[in-house]
């Protein structure tokens, strides 16, 4: 009897719901795989995905988001054993499992910590309501692999906004697994497109593209790069969250900033009377 | 029958214009090399030299600004920068007067809106963020936030007094100090305002206000000593900021530009949403990055709408800003109405139909008569480009998705308007608009209460209420 022989995976880029490769046909050796090397165009189509997905998920009920932001922790629980094949300590795992089901809860709340009535001086009704900002780029921190990425993502997309993500280029295996738990969390396709590759490639065409709404810079660690994407976001005057410092503890408590970051306020008037 | 109105001009005498102006820095009123003249756009009299701040003038500033949050303001319980706050609520209450007469002239807008609009708004500003220098840990960002330092702040020329209200209120509340910059055309307010500061025993330093125009911002808004960036004017001037103070971490929030759309629906009582138009377009000449400057009327009742809105507009008065019944006033300068005139020409000359009532304007000054375009395109400039001026376009619509997705077709995304008496189709319609402000069955509402600020190309962060804190704070 021989040894049963393995039946590997091959790692491709998540857009739309999809799992295709890279449109350049090219692929880099990294953690003992052959990843896709996203380019350029990659990223674009990874954008059209996004905005696609925009209505359909910014217009889902909170309660509906929140239901499946728990189901990602759901499906994340269950392939604990296979994150730590890949690398990631089994704490790191249930961490991001823990983060899933926190921000899960937050789908209907944070408008009502957030927004509120405006106690105007006349006869007026005057709401004030967080709305998604629209399509955001990230650019994930290296590491931690797992929890860095889930920190990024659902901070975005609880709220209803669609996001595009440069995963760790020298960890990008749990980026791609994570992406197949979230296929498979009755997320809409487009809601979170993960992009694998190199930084300097797609992130200066995520930061430049006109229908990107906000760009998150957490995992930029070259001050250089840094600066040039936040110059390049000023051309459509996108929303920039600026680079996480090396010693950012994503273990800790996330507080609400990178929520409320990626989101616009918007306050409705009408006037009061018989 | 129409009624006569005889002249009932308000009196100047209550402002002491002084005939010349230094740089308010550190407590003080210094003299700087470069003078300029402030003139009344109404008739083109000089009302006083200022002076143009160089980059040695904005440096000096930013140190006093430096030295007052580290030695008294910084350091100050919030408290006592409450009861500084409350004293300048009331020192502008008790002189409003002379700051509505003051803004009217060095800015052409009518008494009646400086003095019932601007100036109130002001001083409840200042009354509003007093009451919160001493609550932060309450405002929902955490429980210590911290002020961020120095605040470099730019404002345009449409509400000069009102929009320093809006930067200097909930700066110094946070435990900021400030350097700011009023526009060159409009300074005489801010000035005045200095003065208040004197007279409020506000420590030096705290304010500083350094008159000048492009360069003495760009000065200022890119000196390495100052944490915060804090902007109103053009989309234009917004993204160059955006882009100069990428990677310094200066914390920014921009209100820039707007091309509002005023929505319409066939089922809204005609004689109000009439109202809404033209206090939409013509309130402030239309100088209002939140205008209602693109009316969308549904088809089935434009004709009906635009019959009544050009009735209205012929009884509009337009003329002397002093003029108690006066209801347009002057365009705010020269160059403003140079690109008034030269967009309403594009329009003309791109096919669309232009309007205005029979309207005398004065011979000396700079005006520019009430206006609309009908027949007017998504792709004409009219349609496209901010005029910021008393310029509106009109478009119709068949269906509310229509109107949804011509509202939206703009990189702008301040406010909007929506008339209609279905209480469901203003949420319908107010959820699917992409605009920080939206006004339903009004228009041109303010409040210290509540959050302004746009989306998109608008700009970003909110200025107003306890959103408003957020850009002053570290968090």
């Amino acid at each position: 009897m021989s040894e049963r022989v393995a039946v590997r995976k091959t790692y491709k880029l998540f857009i739309g719901g999809k799992f295709p490769r890279s449109e350049s046909g090219r692929s880099y050796l990294v953690q003992s795989a052959n990843v896709s090397l996203a380019s350029r165009k990659d990223a674009r189509d990874a954008v059209v995905a996004a905005r696609a997905a925009v209505k359909g998920w910014s217009g889902a009920t909170a309660y509906n988001r929140g239901q499946i932001l728990y189901r990602v922790a759901e499906m994340l629980e269950g392939r604990r054993e296979q994150f730590v094949a890949l690398g990631v300590p089994g704490g790191e795992v249930d961490a991001a499992v823990d983060r899933w089901v926190w921000y899960a809860g937050w789908a209907d709340k944070l408008p009502q910590v957030y927004g509120g009535a405006n106690p105007v001086a006349g006869p007026y009704f005057n709401l004030s309501a967080p709305e998604p900002t629209g399509v955001v780029a990230v650019v994930a921190p290296e590491s931690p692999a797992l929890l860095g990425l889930v920190g990024v993502i659902a901070p975005a997309i609880v709220t209803g906004n669609t996001v595009v993500v440069a995963a760790s280029p020298s960890a990008p295996l749990a980026a791609v697994t994570l992406a197949e738990v979230l296929a498979t969390s009755d997320l809409p396709g487009g809601v979170v497109n993960l992009l694998t590759g190199r930084i300097t490639e797609t992130a200066p065409t995520l930061a430049a593209h006109l229908d990107v709404n906000a760009i998150d810079l957490a995992g930029v660690t070259d001050r250089e790069l840094a600066t040039e994407l936040e110059a390049g976001a000023a051309e459509n005057l996108k929303r920039v969250l600026r680079p996480v410092p090396a010693d950012h503890d994503w273990a800790g408590d996330p507080g609400l900033g990178r929520m409320t970051a990626l989101l616009e306020t918007k306050t409705v008037w009408h006037p009061k009377g018989v | 029958m129409m009624f006569e109105y005889a002249p009932a001009p308000e009196s100047r005498a209550i402002v002491d214009i002084r005939s010349s102006y230094g740089l308010f820095i550190d407590g003080r009123f210094v003299d700087g090399e470069n003078l300029d003249k402030t003139v009344n756009p109404a008739t083109e009299e000089v009302l006083a030299e200022v002076t143009w701040a160089g980059a040695q003038d904005v440096d000096r500033a930013v140190r006093a600004a430096r030295k007052a949050y580290d030695k008294v303001w910084g350091p100050m319980p919030g408290r006592d920068r409450a009861k500084y706050l409350y004293r300048i609520a009331r020192l502008i209450q008790e002189r409003s007067r002379e700051l509505a007469v003051l803004e009217s002239l060095d800015n052409g807008k009518p008494i009646r809106e400086s003095r019932d609009v601007d100036l109130p708004l002001v001083a409840a500003h200042f009354f509003y963020y007093a009451g919160w220098a001493d609550k932060l840990p309450y405002a929902g960002f955490g429980a210590d936030p911290r002020p961020l330092g120095v605040a470099a702040q730019v404002i345009p020329w449409n509400f000069p007094l009102l929009m320093l209200a809006w930067k200097v209120a909930p700066a110094l509340a946070a435990g900021n100090t400030v350097v700011l910059k009023p526009a060159e055309t409009t300074p005489l307010t801010a000035l005045l305002f200095a003065e208040i500061c004197q007279q409020a025993d506000l420590p030096a330093g705290v304010v500083n206000i350094v008159t000048g125009a492009g360069d003495t911002g760009r000065a200022l808004v890119e000196h390495p000593g100052v944490d915060k960036v804090a902007f109103t004017g053009s989309t234009e001037v917004g993204k160059a900021i955006a882009r100069s103070v990428a990677g310094t971490g200066k914390k920014v929030t921009l209100e820039l530009g707007g091309k509002a759309a005023n929505i319409v629906y066939d089922d809204a009582p005609v004689d109000q949403a009439v109202e809404g138009i033209v206090n939409g377009i013509f309130f402030n000449q239309g100088h209002v990055c939140c205008a209602g400057s693109r009316l969308l009327v549904q088809e089935n009742v434009a004709e009906q709408v635009l019959d009544a809105l050009k009735r209205r507009m012929a009884l509009l008065r337009v003329g002397d800003p002093l003029d108690k019944n006066t209801d347009v006033g002057a365009i705010n300068s020269a160059a403003q109405l140079a690109r008034i005139r030269e967009l309403s020409d594009a329009g003309a000359a791109e096919g669309a139909q232009r309007w205005s009532p029979p309207c005398e304007l004065p011979e000396r000054g700079f005006w520019f008569a009430p206006t609309i375009f009908t027949g007017v395109t998504q792709a004409h400039r009219v349609a496209r480009e901010e005029i910021f001026g008393p310029v509106l376009s009109v478009l119709t619509f068949r269906t509310p998705a229509e109107a949804v997705e011509k509202a939206n077709n703009t990189p702008y995304g301040l406010s909007a308007g929506i008339w209609t008496d279905k209480g469901s189709r203003i949420l319908w319609t107010a959820d699917r608009l992409r605009a920080g402000v939206v006004w339903a069955n009004t228009f041109n509402k303010f409040d210290p209460t509540s959050p302004f600020g746009g989306y998109k190309e608008s700009g970003y962060g909110r200025e107003g209420g306890r959103h408003g804190l957020e850009g002053y704070l570290n968090v």
